[in-house]
């Protein structure tokens, strides 16, 4: 408790996002914060449709069309994002400060152009510079670099992938291409949306064995967006769980895995002994951003629910070193 | 690639046969009878039935058909009772001109509809997109002939800056024929001043014939673009910070294209159809003009000819169609 926190390189603050649809207007983050401390590989857990990806959107500027931040902040470093202009986040975060990799490799790649093309577009947006020391062991080229990038996810025959069209590889070499895309510019932070649900098992645990690998070689700092707390055990240093747009309970994995602390986190590891698999059994379902339930939008299914608890969103409260929980039982009385 | 083309070939062997059996049966019930057209206006009913005799007519319908067939196999296409000369001469003189019409609205065609329809997309429902729709369905293709009207009254007969009809100008000695597409044939020869002459002739009627055309392309390529902008693969390439015009007009424009070849195909034919009025209107020695007069003139050979011949060129177009598919999209050539 006395130790200073690392510092963080990335912050979401208290984020609240509402998207305006058809059928009114969503609130699909109510004061959503995430702290990605330095060096480390953060998971962010939580059941489909919580609002893991957008909070990825948000981060990276790349939102739904009719979506409102309606408060918080996202901070890089000292800088807040939510007051660049599109282009700045294009030039100085997307790519270059912040690399990203999407959750569905087989979609994600263009079918109609070739797998160089595609690679080096991040790197000409930004401005491939050989003296960046990208890429030390070539001639300084780009094709050079794209090169020894295939080799550090462990693609094989690098040269000749490069020529290749996207359907000619596996869902598993197509996850590794993504990954040497995400960084082609050397970027610091690397957010990654559920990167291995759509590979078959194997192939996730080759994936994730990469990931780790290269996080720490090359000294990443990684948000790991998943629904599988049996990954968020392997992979992750730190994890904060989401529900229905709000972040629950925030900590170091062992600590949290050994003693969760909120009613939601225990009942997603409950629902899993084993720690593996999807979260699912729990009673009830997500509830629609549409109508969100008041107060902690869990209470409708939390079985230590109290009156008070669907009143008024319960604040955080500092359960531990580096935890938080936001729950009335450990003191988070709706403010 | 080879085995590609050459099964494709195959596919359109079938269809070819059908066209010579349709256009032939329906020829054979038009009323009119080709046999008096052929014999004159003041013939006598012994006159008419020795032409009758004289060309077969009166022969069974399916030898008739096997004569016919025998002669296309030989390309031998019989000779028009309007020109005195064999039909395939005919068309051969006036189909590239027809070509070099039709392939210079589409490229016009293309040209203006492609970014119109990606613009009106990515602006989707803003005042350019709903002005866009409202101009491409309020029948610019309806209009085509108001349009070349007005094309004439302004600059030929006020201005004076275009030529009012013809391909080329009278007088304007013609290049040495080597594809007989004048832009090409002058090109080759160097002959610079008869490109100009050609060119000014085409622009007027190649706008014409092109307003149809670029009212569908852009609509199509509108609904392909917003269609490919739903894809994961531009979340992606945003998220991965490509430059937003790459994506644009790389990366879902060719991915849009893909999917409207097919569609630009289909509007060759199309517009070769439809060149039969313009070259009428604009006095354009093609095979459109050359139709008008056939079916006016009930000359059955030419008239066969020319269908035949508009048959042939659309099962090129879906030839040349299904390869640009392929080149553009790797995933089809893998999957023949
Ligand atoms: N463009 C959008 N318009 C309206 N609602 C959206 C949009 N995108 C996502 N949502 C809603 O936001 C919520 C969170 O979605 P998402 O961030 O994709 O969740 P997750 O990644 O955790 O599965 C869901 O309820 C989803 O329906
Ligand atoms: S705040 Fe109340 S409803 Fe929410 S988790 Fe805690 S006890 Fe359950
Ligand atoms: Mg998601």
């Amino acid at each position: 408790m006395t130790l200073d926190p690392p510092p963080a390189v990335l912050e979401v603050e208290e984020l609240s996002l509402a998207i305006d649809t058809d059928e009114g207007r969503a609130g699909i983050l109510d004061r959503a914060s995430v702290k990605l401390a330095a060096g480390s590989i953060h998971g962010v857990v939580g059941e489909s449709g919580c609002g893991k990806s957008t909070l990825l959107k948000a981060i990276l500027g790349v939102l739904p069309k009719r979506s409102r931040i309606l408060g918080g902040d996202i901070r890089l470093g000292q800088r807040s994002l939510l007051g660049l202009s599109p282009e700045a986040m294009q030039r100085e975060v997307r790519g270059r400060a912040i690399g990203f990799i999407p959750q569905d490799p087989f979609q994600a790649l263009n079918p109609v152009f070739r797998v160089d093309t595609q690679l080096m577009e991040p790197l000409a947006a930004h401005g491939f510079r050989p003296d960046d020391g990208l890429a030390p062991e070539d001639g300084g080229s780009m094709r050079g670099h794209l090169v020894s990038l295939l080799k550090a996810v462990q693609l094989p025959d690098a040269e000749q992938a490069l020529r290749r069209y996207p359907h000619q590889f596996s869902g598993g070499q197509r996850q590794r291409l993504l990954i040497a895309a995400a960084l082609a510019c050397a970027p610091r932070i690397v957010l990654a949306d559920e990167p291995t649900t759509a590979l078959d098992v194997t192939t996730q645990l080759q994936i994730l064995k990469l990931l780790h690998n290269l996080a720490r070689q090359r000294r990443l700092s990684m948000i790991f967006v998943t629904h599988d707390f049996g990954v968020v055990a392997q992979l992750c240093d730190e994890v904060t769980v989401m529900y229905a747009g709000q972040t629950v309970e925030s900590g170091p994995v062992r600590d949290v895995l050994d003693s969760p602390r909120h009613p939601y986190t225990r009942l997603l590891l409950a629902c899993h002994p084993a720690r593996q698999g999807e979260l699912a059994g729990i009673p009830g379902s997500v509830p629609s951003a549409l109508q969100p339930p008041s107060g902690c939008r869990f209470h409708p299914r939390c079985p230590q629910a109290r009156l008070q608890c669907g009143a008024a969103p319960p604040s955080r409260v500092q359960v531990g070193a580096g935890r938080e929980v936001a729950c009335v039982l450990y003191g988070g009385a709706a403010e | 690639m080879g085995r590609f083309i050459l099964r494709r070939m195959l596919f359109v062997v079938p269809s070819l046969l059908g066209l010579l059996v349709l256009t032939f049966v329906m020829l054979r019930v038009l009323p009119n009878d080709p046999s008096a057209a052929l014999a004159g206006e003041n013939a006598t009913p012994a006159q008419i039935a020795a032409v009758r005799t004289a060309y077969g007519f009166d022969q069974p319908i399916w030898k008739q058909f096997a004569v016919y067939l025998k002669q296309v196999v030989h390309a031998d296409l019989g000779t028009s009772i309007v020109t005195g000369r064999p039909v395939v001469a005919d068309i051969a003189l006036r189909l590239p001109a027809t070509i070099e019409l039709t392939f210079c609205a589409l490229l016009f065609a293309s040209a203006m509809g492609i970014p119109i329809g990606t613009l009106a997309a990515v602006w989707h429902n803003s005042v350019f997109d709903h002005a866009m729709r409202i101009v491409t369905v309020g029948g610019l293709a309806i209009a085509a002939f108001w349009f070349a009207i007005i094309l004439q009254l302004v600059f030929s007969m006020s201005l004076d800056w275009l030529p009012l009809r013809g391909r080329i100008s009278v007088g304007m000695p013609e290049p040495a024929p080597v594809t007989r597409l004048l832009l090409v044939d002058s090109l080759l020869a160097g002959r610079l001043g008869v490109f100009r002459d050609a060119l000014l002739h085409l622009v007027m009627p190649a706008l014409t014939l092109s307003l149809g055309g670029l009212a569908s392309i852009a609509r199509f390529t509108r609904a392909g673009v917003l269609d490919t902008l739903q894809k994961d693969f531009v979340g992606y390439a945003e998220a991965a910070g490509y430059r937003r015009s790459r994506i644009i007009w790389v990366y879902v424009l060719r991915n849009s294209v893909v999917a409207a070849t097919t569609q630009i195909g289909l509007l060759f034919g199309a517009l070769i159809s439809s060149a039969v009025a313009v070259e009428s209107i604009f006095d354009w020695p093609g095979i459109g003009s050359y139709a008008v007069k056939a079916i006016l003139t009930s000359d059955y050979k030419a008239i066969l000819a020319v269908t035949l011949v508009v048959g042939v060129i659309y099962a090129i177009v879906n030839i040349v169609v299904d390869i640009v598919h392929a080149l553009l999209d790797p995933r089809v050539a893998e999957s023949l």
